[in-house]
Protein backbone atom coordinates (compact mmCIF):
# COMPACT_ATOMS: atom_id res chain seq x y z
CA UNK A 1 0.00 0.00 0.00
CA UNK A 2 1.35 3.39 -0.95
CA UNK A 3 -0.10 6.57 0.49
CA UNK A 4 -1.29 8.71 -2.42
CA UNK A 5 -1.72 12.47 -2.01
CA UNK A 6 -3.32 14.83 -4.52
CA UNK A 7 -2.81 18.60 -4.45
CA UNK A 8 -4.45 21.64 -5.98
CA UNK A 9 -6.87 21.03 -8.85
CA UNK A 10 -6.07 17.30 -8.88
CA UNK A 11 -7.99 16.69 -5.64
CA UNK A 12 -10.98 18.61 -7.07
CA UNK A 13 -10.93 16.39 -10.18
CA UNK A 14 -10.66 13.18 -8.12
CA UNK A 15 -12.93 14.11 -5.23
CA UNK A 16 -10.34 12.88 -2.71
CA UNK A 17 -6.91 13.96 -1.57
CA UNK A 18 -5.43 11.17 0.52
CA UNK A 19 -5.81 7.42 -0.09
CA UNK A 20 -3.99 4.14 0.50
CA UNK A 21 -3.56 2.27 -2.78
CA UNK A 22 -1.82 -1.04 -3.34
CA UNK A 23 0.69 -0.86 -6.20
CA UNK A 24 4.27 -2.08 -6.71
CA UNK A 25 5.29 0.58 -9.21
CA UNK A 26 4.49 4.21 -9.94
CA UNK A 27 3.53 3.26 -13.52
CA UNK A 28 1.13 0.61 -12.21
CA UNK A 29 -0.34 3.11 -9.77
CA UNK A 30 -0.99 5.58 -12.62
CA UNK A 31 -2.64 2.81 -14.65
CA UNK A 32 -4.82 1.83 -11.71
CA UNK A 33 -5.93 5.40 -11.03
CA UNK A 34 -6.64 5.97 -14.75
CA UNK A 35 -8.66 2.75 -15.00
CA UNK A 36 -10.96 3.80 -12.19
CA UNK A 37 -11.17 7.51 -13.11
CA UNK A 38 -10.28 8.54 -16.66
CA UNK A 39 -10.56 12.27 -15.88
CA UNK A 40 -8.08 11.91 -13.03
CA UNK A 41 -5.75 9.84 -15.23
CA UNK A 42 -5.74 12.61 -17.81
CA UNK A 43 -5.18 15.28 -15.16
CA UNK A 44 -2.24 13.34 -13.66
CA UNK A 45 -0.58 13.24 -17.06
CA UNK A 46 -1.24 16.92 -17.67
CA UNK A 47 1.38 19.53 -18.44
CA UNK A 48 3.61 20.41 -15.52
CA UNK A 49 2.32 17.76 -13.12
CA UNK A 50 5.23 16.46 -11.03
CA UNK A 51 5.49 13.43 -8.76
CA UNK A 52 7.24 13.32 -5.40
CA UNK A 53 8.11 10.05 -3.65
CA UNK A 54 8.63 10.61 0.06
CA UNK A 55 8.85 14.35 -0.67
CA UNK A 56 11.54 14.04 -3.37
CA UNK A 57 10.64 14.90 -6.98
CA UNK A 58 11.17 11.93 -9.33
CA UNK A 59 10.96 11.47 -13.10
CA UNK A 60 10.03 8.24 -14.84
CA UNK A 61 8.99 5.03 -13.15
CA UNK A 62 9.93 3.89 -9.66
CA UNK A 63 9.27 1.00 -7.31
CA UNK A 64 6.88 1.69 -4.43
CA UNK A 65 7.03 0.07 -1.05
CA UNK A 66 4.10 -0.09 1.36
CA UNK A 67 5.26 3.00 3.26
CA UNK A 68 5.98 5.19 0.22
CA UNK A 69 4.22 8.55 0.12
CA UNK A 70 3.33 9.39 -3.49
CA UNK A 71 2.37 13.02 -4.10
CA UNK A 72 1.02 14.34 -7.41
CA UNK A 73 1.84 18.03 -7.67
CA UNK A 74 0.18 20.23 -10.30
CA UNK A 75 2.04 23.39 -11.40
CA UNK A 76 2.84 25.41 -8.30
CA UNK A 77 1.15 28.76 -8.10
CA UNK A 78 3.30 30.54 -5.56
CA UNK A 79 1.81 32.29 -2.57
CA UNK B 1 16.92 31.33 9.65
CA UNK B 2 13.28 30.36 9.99
CA UNK B 3 10.68 29.24 7.43
CA UNK B 4 7.21 28.57 8.81
CA UNK B 5 3.66 28.04 7.61
CA UNK B 6 0.64 28.99 9.69
CA UNK B 7 -3.13 28.61 9.50
CA UNK B 8 -3.51 31.58 11.86
CA UNK B 9 -3.39 35.28 11.06
CA UNK B 10 -0.38 37.14 12.46
CA UNK B 11 0.81 40.59 13.52
CA UNK B 12 3.61 41.82 11.19
CA UNK B 13 4.63 44.51 13.69
CA UNK B 14 5.18 41.99 16.47
CA UNK B 15 7.22 39.80 14.10
CA UNK B 16 9.43 42.74 13.14
CA UNK B 17 9.96 43.71 16.78
CA UNK B 18 11.00 40.18 17.73
CA UNK B 19 13.18 39.75 14.63
CA UNK B 20 15.05 43.04 15.22
CA UNK B 21 15.95 42.39 18.83
CA UNK B 22 19.53 41.64 19.88
CA UNK B 23 21.13 42.63 16.59
CA UNK B 24 23.81 45.11 17.63
CA UNK B 25 25.98 44.29 14.58
CA UNK B 26 23.31 43.78 11.94
CA UNK B 27 22.80 47.33 10.71
CA UNK B 28 19.83 46.70 8.40
CA UNK B 29 16.51 44.87 8.60
CA UNK B 30 14.13 44.93 5.62
CA UNK B 31 10.64 43.46 5.67
CA UNK B 32 7.79 42.82 3.29
CA UNK B 33 4.18 42.09 4.23
CA UNK B 34 1.80 40.76 1.58
CA UNK B 35 -1.91 41.42 2.23
CA UNK B 36 -4.86 39.66 0.60
CA UNK B 37 -6.74 41.95 -1.81
CA UNK B 38 -10.53 42.17 -2.01
CA UNK B 39 -10.42 43.04 -5.76
CA UNK B 40 -13.56 45.16 -5.34
CA UNK B 41 -15.61 42.25 -4.03
CA UNK B 42 -14.41 39.73 -6.64
CA UNK B 43 -12.45 37.87 -3.97
CA UNK B 44 -14.27 36.66 -0.86
CA UNK B 45 -11.32 34.61 0.32
CA UNK B 46 -8.01 33.23 -0.84
CA UNK B 47 -7.21 29.61 -0.08
CA UNK B 48 -3.62 28.41 -0.07
CA UNK B 49 -2.70 24.76 0.04
CA UNK B 50 0.79 23.55 0.92
CA UNK B 51 2.43 20.12 1.08
CA UNK B 52 3.51 20.13 4.73
CA UNK B 53 7.20 19.33 5.08
CA UNK B 54 7.89 19.52 1.35
CA UNK B 55 6.80 23.16 1.05
CA UNK B 56 8.97 24.33 3.98
CA UNK B 57 11.93 22.29 2.70
CA UNK B 58 11.70 23.74 -0.83
CA UNK B 59 11.36 27.31 0.46
CA UNK B 60 14.22 26.59 2.86
CA UNK B 61 16.55 25.65 -0.01
CA UNK B 62 15.93 28.96 -1.78
CA UNK B 63 16.11 30.87 1.49
CA UNK B 64 19.47 29.28 2.26
CA UNK B 65 20.70 30.25 -1.21
CA UNK B 66 19.57 33.83 -0.56
CA UNK B 67 21.33 33.85 2.80
CA UNK B 68 24.62 33.00 1.10
CA UNK B 69 24.10 35.10 -2.05
CA UNK B 70 23.25 38.29 -0.17
CA UNK B 71 25.44 37.64 2.87
CA UNK B 72 22.51 37.79 5.29
CA UNK B 73 22.88 37.57 9.05
CA UNK B 74 19.41 36.04 9.30
CA UNK B 75 16.01 35.78 7.64
CA UNK B 76 12.44 34.91 8.53
CA UNK B 77 9.63 33.76 6.27
CA UNK B 78 6.13 33.23 7.63
CA UNK B 79 3.45 32.19 5.12
CA UNK B 80 -0.24 31.69 5.65
CA UNK B 81 -2.02 28.57 4.44
CA UNK B 82 -5.73 27.76 4.52
CA UNK B 83 -8.45 30.38 3.99
CA UNK B 84 -7.40 34.02 4.11
CA UNK B 85 -9.83 36.95 4.17
CA UNK B 86 -9.17 40.23 2.31
CA UNK B 87 -7.09 42.58 4.46
CA UNK B 88 -5.36 39.78 6.32
CA UNK B 89 -1.60 39.30 5.95
CA UNK B 90 -0.58 36.43 3.65
CA UNK B 91 3.18 36.50 3.91
CA UNK B 92 5.87 38.18 6.00
CA UNK B 93 9.54 38.23 5.00
CA UNK B 94 12.29 39.80 7.10
CA UNK B 95 15.97 39.94 6.15
CA UNK B 96 18.89 41.10 8.28
CA UNK B 97 22.22 42.20 6.81
CA UNK B 98 25.09 44.50 7.71
CA UNK B 99 24.03 47.05 5.09
CA UNK B 100 20.66 48.04 3.65
CA UNK B 101 21.25 47.12 -0.02
CA UNK B 102 21.61 43.41 0.69
CA UNK B 103 18.67 43.41 3.10
CA UNK B 104 16.41 45.10 0.49
CA UNK B 105 17.60 42.91 -2.38
CA UNK B 106 17.27 39.65 -0.48
CA UNK B 107 13.73 40.56 0.60
CA UNK B 108 12.80 41.45 -3.01
CA UNK B 109 14.36 38.22 -4.34
CA UNK B 110 12.61 36.03 -1.76
CA UNK B 111 9.23 37.57 -2.57
CA UNK B 112 9.75 37.04 -6.32
CA UNK B 113 10.50 33.38 -5.59
CA UNK B 114 7.58 32.97 -3.18
CA UNK B 115 5.11 34.54 -5.65
CA UNK B 116 6.08 32.41 -8.63
CA UNK B 117 7.80 29.15 -7.68
CA UNK B 118 7.10 28.23 -4.08
CA UNK B 119 5.08 25.01 -3.64
CA UNK B 120 1.65 26.45 -2.97
CA UNK B 121 -1.63 25.93 -4.79
CA UNK B 122 -3.87 28.96 -4.70
CA UNK B 123 -7.62 29.10 -5.02
CA UNK B 124 -9.67 32.27 -5.22
CA UNK B 125 -13.20 32.14 -3.79
CA UNK B 126 -15.49 34.70 -5.43
CA UNK B 127 -19.23 35.41 -5.67
CA UNK B 128 -19.48 32.99 -8.64
CA UNK B 129 -17.53 30.14 -7.10
CA UNK B 130 -13.89 29.15 -6.77
CA UNK B 131 -11.06 28.98 -9.29
CA UNK B 132 -7.44 27.87 -9.15
CA UNK B 133 -4.87 30.59 -9.78
CA UNK B 134 -1.58 30.19 -11.65
CA UNK B 135 1.33 32.63 -11.47
CA UNK B 136 0.98 35.68 -13.74
CA UNK B 137 3.54 36.21 -16.53
CA UNK B 138 4.69 39.22 -14.51
CA UNK B 139 5.53 36.94 -11.56
CA UNK B 140 7.79 34.80 -13.76
CA UNK B 141 9.36 37.92 -15.30
CA UNK B 142 10.02 39.28 -11.80
CA UNK B 143 11.87 36.13 -10.79
CA UNK B 144 13.87 36.11 -14.03
CA UNK B 145 15.43 39.47 -13.14
CA UNK B 146 17.61 37.68 -10.61
CA UNK B 147 19.17 35.41 -13.25
CA UNK B 148 20.37 38.40 -15.27
CA UNK B 149 21.57 40.61 -12.48
CA UNK B 150 24.72 40.07 -10.53
CA UNK B 151 25.00 41.42 -7.04
CA UNK B 152 28.15 42.94 -5.65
Amino acid sequence: MARVLLFGRLSDVAGWRDRQIDSPFLSALRAKLTAEDAALGEALGGKGVQVALDQVIVRGDAALNPATEVAFLPPMSGG
Amino acid sequence: MSVRLTFETFDPGALLTAFSQGRAETGAVATFTGIARAEAGATIALELEAYPGFTEAQIGKTADGARVRFGLDDLLILHRIGKIAPGEPVVFVATAARHRRHAFEACDFLMDYLKSRAPFWKKEHGPDGARWIEPRDQDHADLKRWEEETTT
